[in-house]
């Protein structure tokens, strides 16, 4: 596959100080382009939370997250860069298509998607013979498939994982683990898992949260 | 029909006299319709004249309601704007006030000494009342509400999740209401705009009020049967049955909706 923009390191700081709701952040962490951080951690500890405020979806009600070295949500409504300008890609748990567009269609929606991208994407991913179908014909992997192929035709310099493969059948899972595990050209990954064979196959390192706070990063 | 094992019998009874209570006045207007001189009746000038003013007004009305309620909707479903819950209650208030009432506040107003009509004639030279526009605000003023509520509802219903995730993709919030938003609207917007049509179509009391019952101008097929019933009855179930033939084309289309089928 082919990137277009050169892509740098990723850092996350958030400060001890960031609070969302109930929820009080302490994350610095750096991933490279092509690495894949897994994130780890008991229920509730925050991690969900964490992609949904770097992708910009929730907003800090104090503190400030650095993504990449800039300040994009200093806990202000002004001070608060909006999704579309953060080049964030996030995958939900949920199954979250656009059912009124193709399947092509979905995985070409960022005005980032080149024709080109698609195309390599709905290969990479075996879509290919669904491009002209509706998301209601696939099946909950396709549609998953559909998700991460739409998230990385948006070129995003930071991918957003909140366990993609949870509730897929074992296909599904396998063509998902070979894109993400294919590491070349792939933006640097953060993926929320509580799979350990997630973790051991695709990681590059682990990241640990309990209670707001990523606790260690070693590597695998 | 079957009928469940646990339906009571009293239950039953009664719906069905609901029922027959809402199908009597149509079944008595259709046996009381002069079937065979119905034709010429269609034809007579005040008829034609009163059709043609009533499909003007409604749709213009319904043109107005979809450029003014589709915002609308959307800036109630999805903005936390300041006291939404009373501008909330103020926009459906014109569905339960009495269409009187709507149309008096509206001479009020917009009239020629209205609190905004005496403006509007001073400087732009514009009178409402007692003109085919002035029916036409009487009727979008009654309908708005219905579209409104409807289209709020659907965009309520749907949540912003798939917005969201648009937006994550670079689309800005524009490209998100134009790609995204308004398309998975259209189905709602469609029963919002026939509800609010139909209501256009049927008003009578704010557009006798404040448009007055000019034959040609503003008197609408509902005016025109009330006129003819005093003089005319048989022109009058003629009309009647305009209206009924026309609301059952908008309440046909929309059946999946408002008449959900299992």
């Amino acid at each position: 596959m082919t990137s277009a923009a050169p892509m740098n390191p990723v850092a996350v700081s958030l400060d001890g100080r960031a609070v969302v709701g109930d929820l009080r952040l302490d994350v610095a962490l750096t991933v490279e382009p092509g690495e894949l951080v897994a994130v780890v951690g008991p229920n509730g500890a925050g991690k969900s939370t964490l992609l949904r405020l770097l992708a910009g979806l929730v907003a800090l009600d104090a503190g400030s997250l650095a993504l990449g070295g800039h300040i994009v949500d200093d806990g202000t409504a002004r001070g608060r860069i909006p999704p579309h300008e953060r080049r964030v890609g996030w995958v939900p748990q949920e199954r979250l298509l656009f059912d009124h567009l193709t399947v092509a269609a979905n995985v070409g929606f960022s005005p980032e998607a080149t024709p080109a991208r698609v195309d390599s994407l709905l290969d990479a991913l075996d879509l290919r013979h669904l491009a002209d179908h509706r998301p209601a014909e696939c099946s909950g992997g396709q549609a998953q498939r559909v998700a991460v192929a739409r998230a990385l035709a948006a070129e995003p310099d930071l991918l957003l994982l909140d366990e993609p493969s949870t509730a897929l059948d074992a296909e599904s899972r396998q063509r998902i683990h070979a894109l993400l595990g294919d590491r070349d050209h792939q933006p640097a990954t953060l993926l929320v898992t509580h799979d350990p064979v997630e973790v051991a196959g695709l990681a590059d390192r682990v990241a640990e949260m309990t209670a707001g706070r990523i606790i260690s990063t070693p590597p695998t | 029909m079957t009928r469940p094992p646990n339906a009571p019998r009293s239950v039953l009874v009664v719906a069905a006299l609901a029922v027959a209570f809402l199908t009597l006045p149509v079944l008595a207007l259709l046996q009381r319709a002069p079937w065979s001189g119905l034709v010429d009746l269609l034809r007579r000038r005040e008829v034609v004249e009163a059709l043609g003013v009533s499909l003007l007004v409604s749709l213009t009305a319904a043109g107005i309601v979809l450029v003014l309620g589709t915002p609308l909707a959307w800036v109630l479903a999805r903005v936390d704007v300041p006291f939404r819950r009373l501008v909330r209650a103020l926009v459906v208030l014109p569905m339960v006030l009495p269409p009187v009432v709507g149309g008096t506040a509206l001479l009020f107003a917009l009239g020629r000494r209205g609190l905004v009509g005496q403006w509007l004639e001073r400087w732009f030279d514009v009178t409402l009342p007692f003109t085919t526009a002035g029916a036409v605000v009487a009727a979008t003023f009654v309908a708005l509400p219905f579209y409104v509520v409807t289209v709020e509802g659907a965009l309520r219903t749907t949540g912003d999740h798939l917005e969201q995730l648009a937006s994550t993709l670079g689309a800005s919030p524009l490209t998100v209401l134009r790609r995204v938003t308004l398309p998975r609207l259209v189905p709602a917007m469609g029963a919002g705009l026939a509800l609010a049509w139909a209501r256009a179509l049927g008003e009578f009391g704010a557009t006798i009020t404040f448009a007055g019952n000019l034959p040609g101008r503003t008197r609408t097929l509902p005016l025109a049967t009330f006129q003819a019933l005093e003089s005319d009855p048989e022109a009058a179930i003629a009309l009647s049955l305009v209206l009924l033939a026309v609301s059952l084309a908008v309440l046909l289309p929309t059946r999946d909706r408002w008449l959900p089928t299992r």
